[in-house]
């Protein structure tokens, strides 16, 4: 039968090494959000009072490879000790155990005999120390502290991968800017060479869009900007276009005023515009059109870029947004990741193509993110 | 044609210009050519009309009027408040507040504090403000169409809530911009025009002072009408409560707020503001002088309880004939405007909120727009219909004195205190919160007590605001150590002109 009142009984909360080993994992739950911001004086400020929690010793600290970054605990007048301390297992790279003769002080009441230092290891290089300080370590606590030293070690090799994600992603970007084609270049020049004699004044205006549209793509920009530096810098490259191909190509621009202060990825619709233009008029007689809109939607701006030429396999497409460089589409799959990278998931680009039913590009941009500013 | 027929022809136009403009509006489409679309940012006065159309809800166009005429001339107070408020705005709030990039009030909650639980808590206030502002539109609306057409008060407010859905249902508030301004000067022509007539028409009376007459039961010497604090108790009091109200619950209002994004950088908010703060001074010239007129030419409306239907009926009492009927019939569609204005304003913001904070993972974005604005409108819908009699003025003054408790001492100590916690944030708006809505609720049900406790529940931002302030400074400052990270930085950008060139750093994730 079912006691009624067994959440009276001792242990319904859980034994009291369940607890342990909640509290643990608690302490290191803690620890993980802030270490994942690589190793600087300020995380290790934020982590290190989890760190000696975890652990239970009267002071602990954490070094980089020169100085002291944090110092939590008792006896706080041994902090100067720690850059010292970290010195010998720099080289090393091995945990040691160093006597009171290391440390030594004055101070009779001073609780501290021995110090366990374990280096922090990223990527095989030594890149810190953790440094339990206590009154006798036993080799389980030894034991403990390079189990935790590697844990820490753990999580300082995720923050370098965020960071190379990061990196990663403005080596894009960059390399996004060098992709302004030559043949752009090239066709643009030749245009406006067109223009000199019969119309110089329309020369000169186009010389002065081209310089201001590359001013803008090789600029050293932040990771954002404004829909409305965006927009200009695509209208300049219409321009130029339209100089190019005279009344083959349509433009249809219907931008809501609204939503030009929102912040988007640096160069992210340019790449989209110049698909447009190219399906919408390659291997394809007669005129094209490209549409597009920006429309103010709430909290969130609806972007749309549109072509009447002759689509695309939407098989091909999928292949371009998951990252496939074979696929002839310029940075489909560059700006949809940025895009996601920027709002989140529920921000990819949508595609909507089909075979000789022209292209559709459908980007939403929430009007504010969290870190998204131009 | 009868007078009825005027008035339901004037609010049809306004209705289908609304939707017309919405659906069909003035868009920007251009093929390009020398003439740059993205350049063409909105301009600080197109904006200003904007915020202008937005604000001037039922309180201004109906109820002002009907106040200055039952009650006198501390009800200027009213209009002066919801003037000065964004003098407040002006100068404490409007460029830091466009610089910090937020959209709602949440966005700054979050960018600021750099806390999820701020922005819920602020999310839901952003809500109940929402609500608590568009139900007295709803009775209003309800109140302007049964004063001429004799139809139940509840058809007016379904009306404006059927046409706001529609609209954003339909992907009408595309050209909102354009909309609101129109709006604006429509109103302030609805208003003015009449009153030109009116105005030769007391003149050829021989120019009778308003103070003069004696109108009413309890408000029968002029004298009372004319001098400030003579009359109810806890004159003083009331007064200040209502000063502090309106002076700091414009900048928590969320339809305001909202527009202020639309400024390309901190400067154009700042002369935006300048210029909403001159067109709302010339158009709260307008109202009271109907209230004084009023007081002449239909006295009676005060001893009906309808004094605040005075805009709409004095051009017919006045202006004899078919002219008089046609300029009552442009007051109705001029509240009809103010109606559909500010409710749609409203909606969109409060349903941008609520599709954003609390439906976003469920739907799809724009699903989850039009659910939110579905959910907007019904509950304050609800909410008109099943609460009567409360003024509309009052209504609306009750929404000023919740925001002035919960968003005022957000923003101000936000912008202006480094030390500002999220733990303290969210002390001091629940504390606010809590008080101003346990006030708004005893007296929107009509249980306060009467004497100094009644005065205090009525009125209460006079002592929620200090209370809200003083609890968030008191709990930041207990909790120095959840001062966010990148505090400073946000401080730094906050304040620094946008042309300024200096490392604002990378933004916080």
């Amino acid at each position: 039968m079912r006691n009624p009142l067994r959440w009276l009984r001792p242990g319904h909360l859980g034994t009291e090494a369940e607890h342990a080993t909640f509290r643990t994992l608690h302490s290191a739950s803690l620890t993980a959000p802030e270490l994942r911001q690589g190793l600087t004086s300020d995380s290790a400020e934020r982590a290190i009072r989890h760190l000696r929690d975890l652990l239970g010793l009267p002071a602990v600290a954490l070094t980089d490879t020169v100085a002291t970054l944090a110092w939590d605990g008792r006896f706080a007048h041994h902090e100067q000790d720690a850059a010292a301390l970290a010195a010998a297992v720099l080289e090393s790279g091995n945990t040691v155990v160093r006597p009171r003769e290391d440390f030594a002080c004055s101070d009779a009441g001073c609780g501290l005999r021995q110090v366990v230092v374990s280096p922090l290891v990223v990527e095989d290089r030594v890149v810190g120390t953790l440094q339990a300080f206590t009154s006798s370590a036993s080799a389980g606590l030894v034991r403990a502290v390079a189990e935790v030293a590697r844990w820490v070690s753990g999580n300082l090799e995720l923050a370098e991968l965020d960071a190379s994600r990061t990196r990663l992603m403005e080596a894009e970007v960059r390399a996004l800017r060098a992709q302004i084609s030559p043949h752009f270049i090239y066709n643009s020049l030749t245009a406006i060479a067109s223009f000199v004699r019969t119309d110089p004044a329309r020369a000169r205006e186009l010389l002065l869009e081209f310089a201001d549209f590359t001013r803008y793509s090789f600029s050293r920009h932040g990771e954002y900007t404004t829909l409305a530096e965006e927009l200009r810098s695509i209208e300049r490259y219409l321009v130029l276009e339209k100089a190019r191909f005279g009344d083959r190509l349509q433009v249809t621009l219907r931008v809501a005023q609204e939503v030009l202060p929102v912040a988007v990825p640096f160069l992210c619709l340019q790449p989209l515009v110049e698909n447009a233009v190219r399906h919408g008029l390659e291997s394809k007689p007669g005129t094209g059109t490209v549409t597009i809109i920006a429309a103010d939607q709430g909290g969130e701006c609806l972007i749309s870029v549109e072509d009447d030429g002759v689509g695309e396999d939407p098989a091909k497409v999928r292949r371009a947004l998951a990252g496939d460089v074979s696929v002839d589409s310029v940075g489909l799959g560059n700006v949809d990741a940025r895009l996601r990278t920027a709002f989140g998931d529920d921000y990819g680009l949508v595609v909507e193509t089909a075979p000789g039913a022209g292209t559709k590009v459908v980007v939403r941009v929430p009007k504010f993110a969290p870190g998204v500013r131009p | 044609m009868t007078a009825t027929g005027y008035s339901l022809l004037g609010v049809t136009a306004v209705v289908v210009a609304t939707l017309a403009v919405g659906a069909y509006g003035w868009r920007f489409s251009r093929t390009t050519s020398d003439f740059f679309v993205a350049s063409r940012t909105v301009r600080p006065g197109l904006n200003a009309s904007a915020i202008g159309g937005e604000y001037l809800s039922a309180a201004s166009f109906l109820g002002v009027a009907g106040l200055v005429l039952a009650f006198g001339t501390e009800m200027l107070w009213y209009p002066v408040g919801w003037t000065a408020g964004y003098l407040v705005l002006l100068v404490f709030v409007a460029a830091p507040l466009r610089r910090s990039g937020a959209y709602t009030l949440p966005d700054f909650a979050e960018s600021r504090l750099e806390s999820r639980g701020v922005r819920r808590l602020s999310a839901l206030l952003v809500v109940a403000i929402g609500w608590l502002y568009l139900m007295p539109q709803f009775q209003g609306a309800g109140l302007a169409l049964a004063a001429p057409t004799g139809t139940g008060t509840w058809l007016g407010g379904v009306l404006v809530a059927t046409v706001v859905v529609v609209n954003v249902l339909f992907g009408g508030m595309r050209s909102i911009t354009f909309v609101q301004a129109f709006q604006y000067w429509l109103k302030l022509t609805a208003l003015l025009f009449p009153l030109l007539f009116m105005a030769a028409i007391w003149l050829r009376d021989g120019a009778v002072s308003p103070a003069s007459v004696a109108v009413g039961s309890g408000n029968a010497a002029g004298d009372s009408w004319t001098s400030p604090l003579a009359g109810t108790d806890h004159e003083l009091y009331t007064t200040y409560a209502i000063i502090v109200a309106t002076f700091l619950g414009t900048m928590g209002l969320p339809h305001v707020v909202v527009r202020f994004y639309t400024n390309p950088d901190g400067a154009a908010a700042r002369r935006t503001t300048l210029l909403v703060l001159a067109l709302l001074g010339l158009f709260y010239l307008l109202p009271p002088v109907y209230g004084g007129l009023g007081r002449l030419y239909a006295p009676d409306l005060v001893a009906a309880g309808r004094a605040e239907s005075v805009v709409l009926e004095l051009p017919a009492r006045m202006v004899d004939g078919t002219l008089g009927d046609l300029l009552s019939a442009l007051t109705t569609a001029g509240a009809f405007a103010a109606f559909l204005s500010t409710s749609s304003g409203l909606t969109v913001a409060v349903a941008g909120v609520i599709s954003q904070d609390v439906m976003g993972r469920r739907f799809g974005g724009v699903r989850a727009f039009q659910a939110g604005a579905v959910v907007a409108v019904l509950v304050p819908l609800g909410l008109a219909l099943l609460t009567e009699g409360v003024g509309v003025a009052q209504a609306v003054g009750l929404a000023f004195a919740f925001a002035a408790s919960t968003f005022c001492p957000l923003l101000v100590l936000g912008i202006w205190w480094r030390r500002l916690t999220d733990a303290g944030a969210i002390a001091g708006m629940v504390v606010g919160g809590g008080c101003a809505g346990g006030a708004v609720l005893a007296t929107l049900l009509g249980v306060g007590p009467g004497g100094w406790p009644g005065a205090l529940l009525a009125q209460p931002a006079a002592w929620t605001v200090p209370l809200a302030f003083l609890t968030m400074v008191g709990v930041s400052l207990a909790t120095p150590r959840r001062v966010p990270r990148h505090a400073a930085r946000t401080m730094v950008r906050l304040h620094t002109p946008e042309a300024v060139q200096l490392d604002r750093g990378n933004p916080p994730r």
